[in-house]
């Protein structure tokens, strides 16, 4: 092989490298999203109760019909009217009143259930947006009260009602923060 | 036409990437243990194949062979997989976040599936042009999807059945793997190449 072969080779595979990398550079810095990040920011002050009473299937995806404009800020009984405040302030949009349609306010509230009449369906568990509740199909159930988010959405599948929600605890309020990063 | 079927066919059945040549088996045993993940791994080996094997193509047609370094296809293309891969992740964060935290750590570990460094070489040795290429590479990631979700379904029953203490886990799924690798003979014979 003559010496001119290796050269062209190597700047071949040299030239093949810095193409890719600086395409990949320019792809990085020209199409990363920007809304996206909005989207994080309104996330982080929603509740993270994933209750669904916006109308949308979880927080996030209420966060991003906020960016978008799809929705109002008005939506959110759990946050309440302080939450309300923190996206007029993040988003510079003048704060409104909690539209009634979608619920009122209530006090922190976890879910309990009376273990002596749960029969162990377990047609609670997959209602439960962040899975706290523990049990198996004919063993009795339990919550974990420090992640629920008192959604009331295991209320409706219980055949029997034995779910019921209590006052929160103060360490269950973790939700009510921001969640980290 | 007749020729680029019997190809696609050939390439997702008769010669099933996984089960007949054994290329791509880390992601087959590593990513089969529940379906939602097994699925997006599927489509996106499908996406950066079918991706990776016209862009190789164009390289050895207009790169590689006119200045005669052959010798270097597989330094080469193994450099041009990674920057497809990478280029893939960027756009699908991009486009689609929810999709993107559902494939999560697949996209970049399809760098290292053999099996799309597989076609890219076999296309070349078999002098594939740039459709036959690409329908090769296409029907490849969908054998190779086929193949591991039906795999991952297997397994997933697996997980409750009662199998002896010795060969619970890993041993039960290379001996499915094999039967199932011997189920797919039978598609020997349906005349493709």
């Amino acid at each position: 092989m003559n010496p001119d072969a290796v050269v062209i080779a190597v700047l071949v595979a040299a030239a093949l490298a810095v193409t890719l990398g600086v395409a990949l550079g320019w792809a990085a810095a020209r199409i990363e999203p920007d809304t996206d990040s909005l989207v994080e920011r309104i996330d982080a002050l929603l509740p993270q109760t994933q209750c669904g009473q916006c109308r949308f299937p979880g927080c996030r995806p209420y966060a991003a019909a906020i960016a978008s404009g799809a929705a109002e800020i008005d939506r959110c009984p759990p946050g309440g009217e302080e939450t309300v405040r923190a996206l007029a302030a993040l988003l510079d949009r003048a704060p409104r009143p909690l539209d009634p349609a979608f619920g009122t306010p209530k006090p922190a509230q976890v879910a309990w259930i009376d273990e002596a009449r749960c029969i162990g369906c377990a047609r609670c568990l997959p209602a439960c947006p962040v899975d706290a509740i523990v049990g198996a199909p004919r063993q009795m159930h339990t919550v974990i009260a420090a992640q629920c988010t008192g959604c009331e959405l295991c209320l409706p599948p219980c055949p029997v009602d034995c779910i019921e929600l209590r006052p929160a605890p103060a360490v269950s309020r973790r939700h009510r923060q921001p969640r980290a990063a | 036409m007749t020729e680029l079927l019997l190809l696609a066919l050939g390439a997702s059945l008769v010669n099933n990437f996984v089960l007949s040549n054994f290329l791509g088996l880390c992601p087959f045993i590593g990513v089969s243990r529940r379906f939602e993940a097994a699925a997006g791994m599927a489509l996106a080996t499908l996406f950066v194949l079918t991706l990776a094997s016209g862009l190789s193509f164009a390289l050895w047609q207009w790169v590689l062979v006119p200045l005669g370094l052959e010798y270097l296809r597989t330094l080469v293309f193994i450099l041009l997989i990674a920057g497809v891969v990478q280029f893939t992740e960027i756009m699908v964060r991009a486009t689609s976040p929810l999709l993107h935290q559902l494939l999560g750590i697949f996209l970049p570990l399809i760098t290292t599936n053999c099996a799309v460094l597989g076609v890219a070489l076999l296309n070349v040795n078999r002098q594939h042009g740039l459709l036959e290429s690409l329908v090769f590479g296409a029907s490849a990631g969908a054998g190779f999807g086929l193949a591991l979700l039906l795999f991952t379904a297997l397994r997933e029953r697996l997980d409750t059945a009662d199998v002896p203490q010795a060969f619970r886990g890993a041993p039960v799924a290379l001996v499915t793997a094999g039967l199932m690798a011997l189920a797919f003979m039978g598609f020997a014979g349906l005349g493709a190449r």
